[in-house]
């Protein structure tokens, strides 16, 4: 009872902040609305006792790829008028896109469900369970060819994401930090000893 | 013990507990854990309020000055009389900030800050919340920290606030990244993700702490821990000399003073899990040596030997010498050269001292030995 008041209390915010992503004119105020958006999914995980997945994605995306966006969005010169534009313009794309989204769902759903009786919901977890080592058992021997191939795929996109962005101008100065660490004070310093002078 | 009390003051302890026996336990349970809460939360305040006047004494010494000495004896209320100057100054909100953002941006710098004490453990067994993903939580909630920075130098609508804040987070991702590579190693010698398992793994003594066999993490942990709390030699985010005060430059009063409890509540959680981390936590240097352990029943010489909170607070107070050490002796750093010690230097030494520690725990060598089945 406690729980599923819980559940729509934190899932009511979540609609609510991601309605704030699409609606607020700001940018960084929608970056903010998509911090918000992520942080009540991790609290749904976490409701759902996948307390490793709702961590990580605290981690990566609100602790990292939200920094990057929020870094991003902050440079762009806000324009009002053109973000509500766009807004009018791809609503249609939009909308199709969510109910698409949402008949997937609820296909799949209604794929698991089938044979699921009951309102017992999730089975207890045995005494000593760690869900993150369960995640690594499965993910380092049942799953590693896909694991592994997830993450070179990903080390190439930082690969190609740096060559196309690195463009080599000519004239370009750039620091030579072997050179500025291997610098001793007497290569650019002369103490000279002089007598003092004497007063006029 | 019983009988020097007074009879009715029996009587009154006796009634209380039976009173609070009888209560629901959600509510024993609520009460207790609050009370758990707060003395965490006070204990941290009062050690951040102390901080501020053993930075300034430490750093005049160091300089030849004498630092604060006016309020109270040997000027110890002085952090009093700052946080009372801060609290009854006007607050400034800039015309054209982001109002919003601009009130809640301390905030949400200072919650992560505290709410990461929740897995903390102080000893064998006072943790708020013994969870066994405390070190990714611990991870997640630092990472978190960087809004507050991030949004007080946007919501400002000040160039310099901007720069300011634009340099704190791509110092804070980069150094991120090393942290968390640094704590892969301390997770793989640990066992476990657990910040008490991690601390019960290292006990026995000085030798068999994580400094020794982790030496060039520790390293890393503890200088991207001075980055990621924007201290000297890496507070390019503040740069008074180029950029003014940087992401803070328009706070005043209550708002400033938040900023500023949050940056050295910071650096008190950094020193702490260092401390647990690569220092044993509350366990004692000296454990494990028989020609010591006679000791362990002599009331105050024995907490040499046996491990506790005042191990852990030792070990957190050398940490944060270390800070103010730091703050008096380096010169800023260039931010190119932030940027490149970060990702060439800190991140591939991180990698490598991992791969050593998969191979060691391979062929069965040191602390990783029993990870190699």
């Amino acid at each position: 009872m406690f729980q599923s008041v819980l559940f729509y209390l934190f899932a009511l915010i979540l609609l609510g902040a991601a309605c704030g992503v699409v609606f607020s004119r700001n940018p960084v105020h929608s970056v903010m609305f998509l911090v918000l958006t992520f942080f009540q999914s991790a609290v749904l995980w976490l409701m759902a006792e996948a307390e490793f997945l709702a961590i990580v994605l605290v981690l990566v995306y609100v602790g990292a790829v939200m920094v990057l966006f929020l870094f991003v969005v902050m440079m762009l010169e806000v324009k009002i008028e053109a973000a509500k534009r766009g807004l009018t313009r791809y609503a249609p794309l939009g909308i199709g896109i969510a109910l698409l989204m949402v008949f997937e769902l609820v296909q799949l759903i209604w794929l698991r469900g089938q044979g699921f009786s009951g309102t017992s919901g999730f089975a207890a977890t045995p005494e000593g369970y760690s869900n993150t080592k369960a995640l690594g058992a499965v993910l380092y021997t049942e799953h590693v060819y896909a694991f592994e191939i997830a993450a070179v795929i990903l080390l190439l996109a930082i690969i190609a994401a740096i060559t196309l962005t690195m463009r080599k101008r000519p004239g370009l100065k750039v620091q030579d930090i072997g050179a500025q660490v291997s610098v001793r004070a007497k290569d650019r310093v002369r103490i000279v000893k002089m007598d003092a002078e004497k007063k006029q | 013990m019983a009988d020097l009390m007074p009879q009715f003051v029996v009587n009154w302890v006796n009634w209380g507990m039976g009173v609070f026996y009888s209560l629901p336990e959600w509510v024993q349970y609520l009460t207790i854990t609050t009370w758990k809460i707060l003395f965490v939360l006070i204990a941290v305040i009062l050690i951040v309020a102390f901080s501020t006047y053993f930075e300034r004494k430490v750093i005049g010494s160091m300089q030849a000055r004498v630092g604060p000495n006016r309020v109270g004896p040997l000027g110890l209320g002085q952090p009093f009389a700052d946080v009372i100057k801060l609290l009854i100054k006007e607050v400034v909100v800039p015309a054209k900030s982001s109002r919003f953002l601009f009130v809640i941006a301390p905030l949400l710098s200072l919650i992560p800050a505290l709410a990461t004490w929740a897995v903390i453990p102080l000893n064998d067994w006072y943790v708020i919340a013994d969870i066994n993903a405390g070190l990714l939580y611990v991870l997640a909630l630092t990472s978190v920290g960087v809004y507050g920075v991030i949004l007080a130098g946007w919501a400002t609508n000040s160039k310099y606030a901007l720069l300011g804040a634009m340099r704190s987070a791509a110092q804070i991702v980069a150094y991120e990244i090393a942290m968390g590579f640094a704590l892969v190693g301390v997770l793989m010698a640990g066992g476990s993700l657990n910040l008490g398992e991690i601390v019960r793994a290292q006990e026995g003594g000085f030798s068999q702490w994580f400094l020794l066999p982790l030496f060039p993490l520790f390293v890393v942990y503890w200088v991207s821990g001075v980055a990621e709390t924007n201290r000297a030699p890496f507070d390019v985010a503040e740069g008074e000399s180029e950029i003014v005060a940087g992401f803070h430059v328009e706070y005043s009063g209550v708002a400033f003073a938040i900023f500023f409890l949050a940056e050295y509540a910071n650096m008190v959680l950094i020193s702490t899990l260092t401390a647990i981390f690569f220092l044993g936590g509350w366990a004692s240097p000296f454990e494990g040596l028989a020609f010591l352990a006679p000791l362990a029943g002599i009331p105050v010489i024995g907490l040499l030997v046996t491990g506790g909170l005042h191990w852990l607070f030792i070990k957190m107070c050398i940490f944060m010498y270390t800070f103010f050490w730091f703050r008096a002796t380096f010169p800023r750093y260039r931010y190119d050269q932030i940027m490149r010690l970060g990702w060439k230097v800190f991140i591939p030494v991180t990698i490598v001292w991992i791969a050593v520690e998969g191979v060691m725990a391979w062929f069965q060598v040191g602390p990783w030995a029993g990870l190699g089945g």
